[in-house]
């Protein structure tokens, strides 16, 4: 059988790479090569070697959006993860209706970006304009904002993840050790928790990504207002790129910097979390 | 067990094939003759052969304005109809003109037919630009000034003309006690709106419609309003375009937008939240008696009567404004793209000349209500052609009439403005200001407006 499966692995695997292709490695590789040219449609392009490295790392307005955007991503990991993690604890215990409200808690996940972003911002906005302000006149009432619509997106996804975590924990490990005595707040830090590395790396992972690439939220609950301040890196990138002409270039050399950035991140993480995972 | 890898090779064959016809299926349309009568048929003969007379060119016009798409699909169909060249337009998304060229541009089958705003936006897209100087359509053109020249290569052919000012509801300024005369400078403009706001109460209604500075509606400002200091300091240092404004006539800028933003329906912080949809909403409830736009909104504010509308030039307080006119200028240029085959190329050309002169055409670009042959209203645009028709959009007669009473246009110098970051960076600081009428937040103003220009000029070198 498995020898038969493996006859055939070209054509299992033919679609989807061929997809991976299409979709990801050949618009990467044109990607770096047009972050060293300069041009109005992809097609052709003039070679102008690093001067469109240089004009991003000289954009003030591109540094304060990283540190704006790791700031974010660290708040809104954290809140995510936490309070997935929570729900997900209260909804695998026995109690009816678990399955209505983990339907409800996904649900907001279903919704796009874009959408959400309107939504919430006619939400903060009728709410602050009691206060005689709004989302767009403050960078940090933008930032709370998109925190409040990020979580109330993503928590429920996350929370999908970690139940799944938490019912592949045997029984038996947390029966032994509610026989040694560990109360419940040991047998969370000390049980579950390290059972639960997987899918701690996982979400970490998604949620730290997402917060570094969040584009669509921020495009519609803040479009960068007041003045970039509450711009993040890919909606930076996305403006650098249609803002100006002849800027395509540059907007094309802060892609390839952030895509560096967040790699980096990625794998950083991914190690740190990965070294606590446990053996089951 | 090897019965059933075969059947997995099978199935695994079947879905591969079944999705390839999926993207390869090319979209060739059955020709249809009309059945029926003799006459139909050698109607439809000639058809047939009229599209072989003009070769295999296609049209793909890339619109820019989407108030305007239903009715260049429609003349895009009765094009076909009549000609067998096929013809396709694609409207952009408001505000997502050049997104949307740039990716266009890249396809195999770019738009042949694409807009650039005025000298700015050609900017990028000279490469692209056909040379429209010997074409028919160059020739049916009334006045040069409306060719977008790149050097000596005519790039753009300006195909609308369009005019704002203060657009004003005239029953409710006479229940004010106001009428047109009353306001020929901007101190009457002033005293009119401020003695409306101090009796708003009793009279029921605000002076301005909110000045949104949202998405949909903050262009009327850090684009149209931003205008009127631009032309001016032109007028001032006589000269058409600059790498460094000097902003001679911000302080007038901000006279007119503390006039806006505090004679509105709305308290000045909540305008970044404000819509252009609220401020139509607020014009034809009839809660404020101006509302700054131009005459492509005749059909928003219609419901109010023609001879219940009224214009007023924006006064901004600058030497010489009793002679002052509406704004009026284009910013919607035709470029016919250069890398298109000589088919295409040819297709478009004639394409171009049969809107402009033909009878549906030039009907459907300019007439009003029910001028397209469906029935449905027409673009009600003012063409720069000789083939241009009488207008029955109110605002643009009122337009005419200023010219006619000898009032000085406005050009439309926004089309020089560096680049859209700089727009974003006035709007950003208008908004700001609004909120807050500080003198440090009015120094944020001057400082996108001058220190921006000569920082976008350069970038955008």
């Amino acid at each position: 059988m498995e020898k038969a499966i493996k006859r055939y692995l070209p054509i299992f695997v033919l679609p989807t790479l061929a997809a991976f292709i299409i979709g990801f490695i050949a618009p990467f590789i044109m990607g770096v090569g047009l972050s060293f040219c300069e041009f109005t449609t992809v097609k052709d392009a003039k070679f102008v070697g690093i001067s469109n490295y240089v004009k991003a790392f000289q954009d003030t307005i591109f540094r304060h959006s990283f540190w704006y955007t790791a700031l974010f991503a660290i708040v809104s990991l954290i809140v995510i993860n936490v309070c997935a993690f929570a729900l997900a604890l209260a909804l695998t215990r026995k109690m009816r209706g678990t399955n209505i409200f983990r339907t409800i808690f996904f649900m907001p996940n279903l919704i796009g970006g874009i959408v959400l972003g309107y939504i919430w911002q006619l939400i903060f906005n009728g709410i602050l304009a009691k206060y005689s302000t709004a989302l767009a006149l403050n960078q940090w009432l933008g930032f709370w904002g998109l925190i409040i619509l990020v979580s109330w997106q993503q928590i429920g996804y996350m929370m999908i993840i970690y139940i799944a975590g938490l019912q592949s924990i045997p029984g038996e490990v947390m029966e032994a050790a509610q026989i040694d005595g560990a109360n419940s707040w040991q047998r969370l830090w000390k049980v579950t928790i390290p059972m639960m590395m997987p899918s701690i790396t996982i979400c970490t992972f998604l949620s730290i990504t997402n917060g570094f690439k969040l584009f669509d939220q921020n495009l519609s609950l803040t479009a960068g207002e007041p003045s970039k301040l509450s711009e993040m890196m890919a909606l930076n990138i996305y403006n650098t790129f249609y803002g100006r002409s002849g800027w395509e270039g540059v907007g094309q050399a802060k892609a390839v910097i952030f895509f560096v950035i967040v790699v980096a991140i990625g794998l950083v993480q991914l190690r740190a979390t990965r070294s606590k995972e446990v053996q089951q | 067990m090897k019965k059933r890898s075969l059947l997995a090779l099978a199935m695994v064959g079947a879905l591969s094939v079944s999705m390839l016809a999926g993207c390869g299926s090319s979209s060739t349309k059955e020709t249809q003759a009309p059945a029926g009568s003799e006459a139909a048929t050698e109607a439809a003969t000639e058809a047939a052969k009229e599209s072989t007379a003009a070769g295999d060119g296609k049209v793909y016009y890339l619109n820019f304005k989407p108030e305007q798409d239903a009715q260049w699909q429609e003349l895009a169909k009765l094009y076909t109809e009549e000609t067998g060249v096929p013809v396709t337009v694609l409207t952009a998304a408001s505000g997502n003109y050049e997104t949307t060229l740039k990716s266009e541009m890249a396809k195999t089958d770019a738009p042949t037919l694409f807009q650039v705003n005025g000298p700015v936006g050609l900017a990028s897209w000279k490469d692209y630009c056909y040379d429209l100087k010997d074409s028919k359509i160059a020739g049916e053109l009334t006045n040069d000034e409306f060719a977008l020249m790149d050097g000596d290569s005519m790039a753009g052919i300006g195909y609308v003309i369009e005019t704002y000012g203060i657009i004003y509801n005239k029953a409710l300024l006479e229940k004010a006690g106001y009428t047109q005369d009353d306001i020929k400078s901007f101190d009457d403009l002033k005293k009119v709106a401020e003695d409306i706001t101090a009796r708003k109460d009793e009279l029921g209604f605000s002076a301005f419609t909110s000045a949104g500075m949202d998405g949909s509606s903050d262009w009327r400002f850090k684009t149209h309003l931003a205008n009127l200091p631009i032309y001016y300091e032109y007028k001032a240092d006589d000269i058409d375009t600059t790498d460094a404004i000097k902003g001679t006539y911000l302080d007038n800028y901000r006279n007119i937008w503390n006039l806006y933003i505090n004679n509105a329906t709305c308290d000045p912080s909540l305008l970044s939240t404000k819509t252009g949809d609220d401020a139509v909403a607020e014009f034809v409830t009839e809660q404020a008696v101006f509302y700054q736009n131009g005459t492509w909104a005749y059909n928003d504010v219609a419901e109010l009567g023609d001879d219940n509308l009224g214009m007023l030039p924006i006064y901004i307080g600058a030497e010489g404004e009793d002679k002052q006119g509406l704004c009026t200028g284009t910013e919607n240029y035709w470029c016919v793209n250069s890398k298109a085959s000589e088919a295409d190329i040819q297709a478009t050309l004639d394409f171009m000349y049969w809107c402009v002169t033909s009878e549906v055409g030039t009907k459907a670009m300019c007439g009003g209500e029910s001028a397209m042959p469906s029935g449905d209203a027409g673009m009600g645009f003012v063409i720069p052609f000789k083939g241009n028709l009488e207008s029955s959009n109110p605002l643009v007669n009122i337009a005419n009439q200023y010219v006619a009473d000898g009032y000085t246009p406005v050009a439309w110098t926004f089309s020089t403005m560096p680049s859209e970051e700089w727009k974003n960076g006035v709007g950003s600081a208008l908004t700001t200001y609004a909120a807050d009428q500080t003198d440090d937040n009015w120094a944020a103003v001057v400082s996108a407006f001058v220190d921006g220009w000569a920082k976008e000029a350069a970038a955008s070198k």
